[in-house]
């Protein structure tokens, strides 16, 4: 079985690292170079060969590639959205509270103008997750803001690691246990659901185990059992290959599951939005790779009502992995500001805030030593700003992914569509983005408990 | 033995004023009236160009005097060195007081039942108490317009000051009945509705709007002939707006829809402002013409159409402002309303200017409602609501330090900022013990 997916990774996984995305070369001359990593780097260069950073320093030279002068003004590494949905088509499987098969690189758009919009406000990488119905949900994907090209494998980032969404609280509870009255109903439920999936996983792995010890024996003709890509995606995660992204709000339900990773010897555990790590801020550090949070959205609901716009700055006092992200078509557009809001409440330095949505979501992503830093040898995923990225003022200039220029506040026209519905007789208006999307796609389930489906349900 | 029951009655009565009370820990800071000198800031009126080292002398809830070498008298003097004075930001429109927890129905006030419901007065649902309250004020925004949301003629919006145990007390001076104007726009992006229902469900609005307001004029020209009708609150309300007492505030956003609702608010000469306005840059030539004010926002939006630029709603103050109109910025928000200075800073970077940002949300929104003889400006007799911050309040590091509100200089204190001191470093920590 294991030769099998073996080749079955060389035919589809190496034969994708070698189609080509595009890698540009480019020299960015005189900027002030925010490295996140090590410090800032005044009237400096940075010097991109064929979609990496080869060389940072000062005057330096290179023929037959595009140079832009960037005298005063702002270089800073790609932004990376540790939690979006961007360019997908569907975003809940809500069927099971376990539907860890599915995957999000099934349903990649990469007509969505979202894409765009997110380059114009330097974001260059995305985490697109399974939505939030399910206590296990699918299987996440990692995207490079490769906008242009319609076909959906260009955007995948295929050196990052595997990654999948869990969901805690109201989101599950509502969807199975009053939507389809099944468990989980409550949170006792979701850490059952989540400890029965991983017994199971267990036991699944021991069956494939000793079918794989008889073949050995000779003479011996056992029979294989029945394969599932749930349970082995499962076994997945207890083997270290896969890391949990994990909705959660409440600090009761974020300890939970530290516990029972911690019991079934998970370490790649990340939280997301995370509205009450803060009260949970020394386990987090302790035991998982940190927390991914809203810079101050609250109230929301009622699992989000005690929280504070402070909990970015005493995770990151307390030594947890902290990113920032969006979970939104709106908040993917200015994630610099978002972010900046953590000198507002908890007055990080520059450099900290900057880390939230540069080499820290990198960090949760498994893509650290690629990307999230201005530093030689990784790859080219660099923003120009007019003015420092944490004034309100400043404004995104260029973005490059891969050396490769995807968006220029000059040079680029207005409209930006890939693509324009035939059947459509007027462009339709949209008075705003739907904000959180991780309940897109099972908003009948609403209609049960009298809410309103314009309200915000994240 | 006499000496000891002696000794331990004494020890009781020396005691006993600290057992009448119970042990609690801390103080509980309240809002605080009294005559304050605010010295030595950089202090910007926003009517009357900026003050250096200057000083505001507050007392009984008015300011008293502004400028340099103010005498402290028997004020209580607050040194501002470094520092900036503003006045209170106004949000031209949030749920903030009307909604407390938004998913959950039994805290959502905001959205009575019906089409046809101006009589639903705003503030009479603000709850003085809402945990938001504090988290918004503390920012620096001191005045918010509540708005009702829903039907076609939802309600009453209040403006509101972020300070006082009753609605009354809040209450700043302004109401405005809200109408949803016909839309040919999508709700959001999650709108599904297909161009057909979109186009008849709007011209059946307008068909409907036209029905009201003609039974609307007809009662309001019955009672001023003196005919006595029976109780009708609705028309009695709406003649209110007809015989120019409350105004109009037309929520309209599509560029047609705009257009459309000049073309309304002209044929029946009502006073009115747009609110929502995200497509108002496509016609601002237009709106300019109609003289008509607008309430735009928020900012931080996505454009309304794919094919637009990325930024059309971060340039949409600017460009409405260019083209003459009057504009007023809100959040749109409720427990986030704190983010309209923020929404005020895109505004200002994406072409509108420092300035004229900071009018937005100060001096136009007083003037707009009518109170810019209470708000809006640092200048002598108007309301003691300002703040004082360590630079740019548009910045998000900038920190804001004091807010005073009708003179109550208000706690810098609520729920967000007691759970950072609570937890930022826990005790316990990891480990117990």
């Amino acid at each position: 079985m294991k030769k099998i997916i073996i080749a079955a990774l060389m035919v589809f996984g190496f034969g994708r690292v070698e189609s080509q995305t595009p890698k540009g070369s480019v020299l960015i001359k005189n900027a002030t170079v925010l490295t996140v990593t090590k410090g800032t780097l005044e009237n400096t260069d940075v010097l991109v060969e064929n979609g990496l950073i080869k060389k940072i320093g000062k005057n330096l030279q290179a023929s037959n590639i595009q140079v832009i002068d960037a005298t005063g003004k702002y270089l800073m590494p790609g932004i990376i959205d540790a939690h979006s949905h961007v360019a997908l088509d569907a975003v809940n499987e809500a069927t099971a509270p376990i539907t860890s098969e599915v995957r999000m690189s099934d349903v990649i758009d990469p007509y969505d103008i979202g894409l765009y919009r997110a380059l114009a406000g330097g974001v260059t990488i995305s985490h697109a997750l399974h939505g939030s119905a399910n206590a296990i949900g699918g299987q996440s994907v990692t995207l490079k803001h490769r906008y242009g090209s319609g076909n959906p494998s260009d955007l995948v980032m295929t050196d990052a690691p595997r990654t999948i969404k869990f969901a805690l609280g109201e989101n599950p509870t509502r969807v199975h246990g009053r939507g389809n009255g099944i468990q989980p109903r409550t949170r006792m439920g979701v850490e059952a659901v989540i400890r029965n999936g991983f017994n199971e996983a267990l036991q699944y792995k021991k069956a494939w185990e000793d079918y794989n010890a008889a073949l050995k024996q000779k003479g011996a003709n056992p029979i294989p059992p029945a394969y599932s890509e749930r349970l082995q995606s499962l076994v997945d995660i207890l083997d270290g290959k896969v890391i949990i992204h994990c909705h959660s709000y409440r600090a009761d339900e974020i300890y939970m599951l530290i516990k029972v990773c911690r019991e079934f010897g998970i370490s790649k555990i990340v939280f997301q939005h995370v509205n009450e790590g803060f009260k949970v801020a020394p386990e987090l550090a302790e035991y998982t790779m940190g927390a991914s949070v809203f810079a101050d959205w609250w109230a929301y609901k009622f699992e989000v009502y005690y929280s504070t716009a402070y909990n970015a700055a005493i995770l990151m006092e307390n030594n947890v992995i902290t990113s920032i992200n969006s979970d939104s078509g709106e908040l993917i557009r200015h994630l610099y500001h978002e972010a900046g809001k953590a000198q507002r409440y908890g007055q990080l330095t520059d450099e900290q805030t900057l880390a939230l949505i540069t080499i820290n979501p990198a960090k949760q992503l498994g893509i650290a030593d690629k990307v999230g830093s201005i530093e030689e040898g990784k790859q080219a995923d660099l923003v120009i700003f007019d003015g420092h990225p944490l004034s309100v003022y400043a404004i995104p200039q260029m973005t490059f992914v891969d050396g490769v220029k995807y968006f220029d506040v000059n040079e680029d026209s207005d409209d930006r569509r890939l693509k324009v519905s035939a059947t459509e007789a007027l462009e339709p208006i949209y008075l705003k983005e739907h904000e959180h999307r991780c309940m897109h796609g099972v908003d009948f389930f609403f209609t049960n408990f009298g809410r309103n489906l314009f309200t915000h349900e994240h | 033995m006499k000496r000891i029951i002696k000794s331990i009655f004494l020890l009781a009565v020396c005691l006993s004023p600290f057992w009448a009370k119970a042990q609690f820990d801390g103080e509980f800071v309240k809002p605080r009236n009294g005559k304050f000198l605010l010295q030595n800031a950089t202090i910007v009126t926003v009517t009357k160009g900026v003050i250096e080292n200057g000083s505001v002398l507050m007392d009984q809830g008015k300011i008293l005097a502004v400028g340099k070498n103010i005498a402290a008298g028997d004020a209580e003097v607050i040194d501002c060195t470094g520092k900036f004075i503003y006045p209170g930001m106004i949000d031209g429109g949030s749920r903030l007081g009307l909604v407390e927890v938004n998913s959950i129905p039994e805290t959502q006030d905001f959205a009575e039942i019906g089409q046809v419901t101006p009589n639903m007065q705003a503030l009479v649902a603000v709850n003085p108490n809402s945990v938001a309250i504090p988290v918004t004020r503390v920012s620096g925004v001191t005045t918010t317009l509540a708005v009702p949301s829903g039907g076609l003629f939802p309600g009453t919006a209040a403006l509101i000051n972020l300070n006082g145990y009753t609605p009354d007390q809040m209450f700043a001076g302004f109401k405005g009945v809200i109408l949803n104007f016909p839309s040919s726009a999508r709700r959001s992006t999650w709108d599904r509705r297909s161009e057909e229902e979109v186009q008849k469900e709007a011209e059946k609005a307008e068909k409907s709007l036209n029905e009201i307001w003609d039974r609307a004029v007809t009662y309001h020209q019955l009672t001023k002939s003196g005919v006595t009708l029976q109780y009708y609150p609705e028309m009695e309300h709406l003649a209110k707006v007809i015989a120019g007492e409350l105004p109009l505030l037309v929520e309209v956003n599509a560029a047609n829809d705009i257009v459309n609702a000049i073309k309304w608010i002209e044929s029946k000469k009502v006073k009115a402002i747009l609110t929502g306005v995200a497509e108002g840059w496509r016609v601002a030539d237009k709106i300019a013409a109609a003289k008509l004010p607008v309430i735009v926002g928020p900012m931080l939006s996505i454009p309304t159409r794919q094919s637009d630029r990325y930024d059309a709603a971060y340039t949409n103050p600017g460009k409405m402002a260019k083209a003459g109109v009057k504009v007023v910025i809100r959040s749109n928000d409720a427990e986030n309303t704190r983010n309209l200075p923020f929404n005020a800073g895109f505004a200002a970077a994406y072409g509108m200017g420092k300035e004229d940002a900071l009018k937005a949300v100060t001096i136009n929104a007083a003037e707009v409602f009518g109170v810019a003889d209470k708000l809006g400006s640092i200048e002598v007799g108007k309301d003691a609501t300002l703040f004082v911050c360590t630079g740019d309040p548009f910045e998000t590091k900038t920190q804001i330090n004091f807010v005073f509100i009708d003179g109550y200089k208000v706690p810098m204190n609520s729920r967000h900022i007691e759970l950072y001191q609570e937890f930022l470093e826990r005790s316990p920590g990891l480990k117990k013990n």
